[in-house]
């Protein structure tokens, strides 16, 4: 197999050469922006990169360790970037390269911050798993996260901390595998992503009506798994490997054209990151395929299919929140405010900075809870001056983080999935 | 030198969570933008947040002889802020306050670490500007920018920096602390020490405090882009419009190699057989005198044989400056590296300037892309080079001697806005011979006599 990023860090040299130590990244990085250090940006942490290939620092030096998982992986960077530096593969080879060195267990204790002891190690995995996505299997342990023992995990996990309650029922459980309308526009993969899966299996049932509304045939494959984003910025790349190539093989069993997320870092994963990790590999032929057929709902609603605007009038002043991967990955933006106006009675208010990061990062909120609650805050005031009735985003971790952060500092607003709303009218028009 | 001890009092000054001695956070303060310079990881970077912290500060390095690294965004090009011994940084990252915005004076007063375009942001609703623009204002700070002089896109007709500071509070490498100017637009008591410690770049004190002058904002624009045929054209148009009186705010050269790697990279719909292109955007305040020098700027292009398109809207605008912001990422993409140079010469001088650089170029086989501020001669010839490739990395060392050669021999200068720094202090004695050098380095040791304030930087210290 050939070496890529992910398996030698050397091969990281002419990516961290074209960094031209410019700055721009400063202007943008959220961490950056709350922590005023060199280190928190991703200029900081290509010299680091460099030290590393030169030998001036050792890869598993404890506090380079800390700082190199000092990102959201939001990507915010690379817009900003006059050199075009791919630092997401910087980023992640790096963290890969550590990951390698220091073996996975170390890996998971990143994620949950060091814990005390094993047992509630143990506990605080089986309570996270589903949102971070830490399932090599789709059979899982749903428990509900008693709040007491979580304050032990760190001040992260204070009395204003809540997650959406974890179902009873995964939604790929519930929901049938196949979805058929008479004489489809298109078949679909519909791609949950674990936040779907687990804790707002709403959006997913809004997202099947929404695609049956729109004459579109739905295949929900009950042996999908995690996309792999989670591990793999984490460094496990072995496993986000193994992750992508079940995928690509539930993806090949079907007869859909497209695949359709509601995420977009499950959409920028098929998108991006497989062709990249499955380089030189046997899947990376088919990797390619179905990345070229990856569209968020938003697009695919909007530039695929021919879409039936709704009817129903949804009275509601809506503001919407960029999702960095959604945004800054997959470039998806102006399509989810395009259907929020096709909805009748819904007035668009843009936050200031519609599209700076919410502070969540998938496990970033919990791994450094300081920056990412300052982060966090920053979005909700922006939210808040808007006065809007509902905060519309494109991405369930963006949704866990809003909610908390309005609930955190007293704002007043709804948290919805773009469908959500779609789907609300949709039914409106038939009541 | 550095040692526990003196790390304990850093720690005492500054308090822990504002000192750095980590290795890995250390060396992330061990560069700034300017490629293939000497530098070293300091041995302990401070964050103050007040001006007695740093006078501690300087007593504390005067005792031990701990040279001292004053830095803001560390987005520098000529070595302004990198360490050359294992000395203390001083960061201004979180020195970051704007202390007052006076309206009816036209001044704002910041602190060092200020970032210039949050400083634009908060005058702009009393519907003020201040000037200067450096192409990493939404990152630079206000002290740095003072440090080095900065200039930015608007030189030709609102000036740089140094126009633009009416006082200021430093710290004196011998611990004093002095603060000179104020609001008043007159202030002739004393030495004009504006002059001395703007652009001085940390070498003769640390600047605390700043009072900056605003304008009110211009209320009219309008944008036009050029194409040339010949080089000469383009020149001329430069020429003839400040001739014919006209001033643009911004008035900006592509040549050949910049514009198509630009359309290569950034397809904005160029012509990619033309030699030059001009950006030119005038402003004002009264929409007849800005349409009168849109006209004028029209009828000049049309007489040098120039095509041209005006934006009529905000969107066309930004359509056409897309070109121009587009010209360093796009020439970034194609070589793994950059070496970005700012030799400026009068602006009579810049065609010639222009074939001289793309002479060199060709002796040298190296790629060289030119653009930058042909309204004030101040031009960025973008060097594309593989780091890893040797015997290119030799040529591109001559190429450079040979543009500033060429720069001083046309009567330019060495820097237009980046600095002398590390980058270019071999070239000094070129510009301004051996008194002018003598000169400087009895000022440095006048006010730093014991070389502790970013030593090594600007002033040669031997022959």
């Amino acid at each position: 197999m050939a070496k890529t990023v992910f398996d030698d860090i050397s091969t990281l040299k002419k990516e961290l050469l074209r960094c031209m130590k410019c700055g721009n990244c400063m202007s943008v990085c959220p961490v950056y922006n709350v922590e005023k250090k060199e280190s928190s940006v991703a200029r900081g942490k290509i010299a680091l990169g460099e030290a590393i290939i030169d030998d001036k620092i050792n890869i598993d030096d404890e506090t380079l360790v800390k700082l190199i998982f000092n990102c959201l992986v939001c990507k915010s960077c690379m817009l900003a970037c006059p050199s075009g530096v791919r630092f997401d593969r910087i980023i992640l080879g790096l963290r890969a390269a550590i990951a390698r060195k220091k073996g996975i267990p170390f890996v998971k204790k990143a994620l949950f911050g060091l814990l005390k002891n094993p047992e509630l190690f143990d506990r605080g995995m089986k309570a996270f798993a589903a949102m971070q996505g830490f399932f090599l299997t789709k059979e899982g342990e749903k428990i509900r996260a008693p709040r007491g023992f979580l304050k032990q995990f760190g001040k992260r996990f204070d009395s204003d901390f809540v997650l959406p309650e974890l179902s009873k029922e995964s939604f790929r459980d519930k929901v049938s595998e196949v979805i058929n309308v008479e004489n489809p526009q298109a078949t679909v993969i519909f791609f949950t992503g674990c936040s779907v899966n687990y804790f707002y299996p709403e959006v997913g049932e809004d997202l099947i009506y929404v695609l049956k509304r729109n004459n579109v045939t739905v295949i929900t494959p009950k042996n999908q798994n995690c996309c792999g984003m989670p591990v793999m910025v984490h460094g496990d790349i072995e496993t986000a490997r193994q992750l992508a190539k079940k995928n690509l093989d539930v993806f090949e069993k079907t007869a859909a054209q497209y695949i359709v997320t509601v995420c977009g870092s499950c959409g920028s994963a098929i998108k991006h990151e497989y062709p990249i990790i499955l380089e030189a590999t046997e899947y990376e032929e088919m990797a390619k395929k179905w990345a070229e057929r990856v569209y968020d709902i938003s697009i695919f609603l909007l530039k695929v299919i021919k879409f039936e605007p709704p009817k129903g009038k949804v009275e509601l002043k809506v503001t919407y929140h960029d999702p960095c991967h959604l945004k800054k990955s997959m470039k998806v933006f102006n399509e989810p405010r395009q259907l929020l106006k096709m909805i009748p009675g819904v007035s668009l208010v843009e936050m200031k900075k519609p599209d700076a990061c919410c502070g969540s990062g998938g496990s970033y909120h919990l791994t450094h809870a300081e920056t990412a609650l300052k982060i966090a805050q920053a979005k909700t005031e922006d939210i808040k001056q808007t006065q809007a009735d509902v905060v519309c985003t494109g991405c369930p971790a963006c949704m866990m983080e809003l909610f908390e952060g309005i609930r955190r500092w007293n704002g007043n607003c709804k948290v919805l999935h773009t469908v959500n709303l779609l789907a609300k009218a949709y039914k409106k028009e038939e009541a | 030198m550095i040692d526990s001890n003196f790390i304990n009092k850093c720690r005492n000054i500054f308090g822990p969570e504002n000192v750095i001695t980590d290795k890995a956070e250390l060396i992330t303060y061990s560069y700034d933008a300017t490629p293939g310079i000497p530098r070293e990881i300091p041995g302990v970077v401070v964050f103050p947040e007040n001006t007695k912290q740093i006078q501690e500060l300087i007593f504390l390095a005067r005792q031990t002889k701990t040279p001292i690294y004053p830095r803001g965004a560390g987005t520098c090009l000529s070595g302004g802020p990198v360490p050359l011994s294992r000395g203390v940084v001083i960061s201004f990252q979180k020195m970051n306050k704007i202390l007052e915005i006076d309206p009816d004076n036209l001044t704002a007063t910041v602190q060092p670490g200020v970032i210039i375009a949050d400083l634009n942001n908060a005058v702009a609703k009393y519907g003020l500007l201040y000037p200067p623009d450096p192409g990493s204002m939404a990152t630079a700070t206000v002290g740095g920018s003072v440090a080095e002089n900065s200039g930015g896109l608007r030189g030709l007709k609102y000036g740089v920096t140094k126009h633009y500071i009416m006082g200021m509070e430093v710290v004196l490498p011998t611990g004093e602390v002095f603060r000179y100017g104020g609001k008043t637009v007159k202030n002739v008591t004393a030495y004009d020490f504006t002059s001395l410690f703007v652009g001085s770049e940390g070498t003769l004190g640390i600047i605390t405090e700043i009072i900056c002058k605003l304008i009110p904002a211009p209320k009219y624009r309008k944008s036009m882009i050029a194409f040339f045929d010949r080089l000469e054209d383009a020149g001329k148009t430069v020429t003839d419009i400040v001739r014919n009186h006209v001033i643009p705010a911004t008035l900006e050269i592509m040549d050949k190699v910049t514009i198509q790697t630009v359309e290569n990279y950034a397809k904005v719909g160029l012509p990619t057989d033309v030699e030059a292109l001009l950006l030119i955007e005038v402003d004002g305040m009264g929409k007849d005198s800005v349409e009168w020098e849109a006209q004028k700027c029209v009828e000049i292009i049309k007489q040098n044989n120039g095509r041209y398109k005006i934006a009529e809207t905000d969107a066309e605008r930004d359509a056409l400056w897309a070109a121009r912001r587009a010209a360093l990422p796009a020439l970034a993409q194609v070589k793994p590296a950059t070496v970005l140079e700012d030799a400026t010469v009068p602006r009579t001088k810049i065609v010639d300037m222009l074939v001289s650089i793309q002479n060199i170029a060709k002796k040298y086989n190296l790629m060289i892309g030119t653009f930058g501020h042909a309204g004030d001669g101040n031009l960025h010839p973008t060097i594309l080079i593989d780091p890893l490739d040797k015997d290119e990395m030799e040529r591109l060392h001559k190429a450079v001697d040979e543009i500033f050669e060429v720069a001083l021999s046309f009567g330019g200068t060495l820097s237009g806005e980046h600095g002398i720094g590390v980058a270019k202090i071999k070239y000094l004695k070129n510009e301004i011979g051996r008194s002018g050098v003598e000169t400087m380095r009895r000022i440095k040791q006048a006010l730093d006599p014991d070389n502790i304030l970013n030593p090594g930087k600007l002033v040669p210290l031997e022959e």
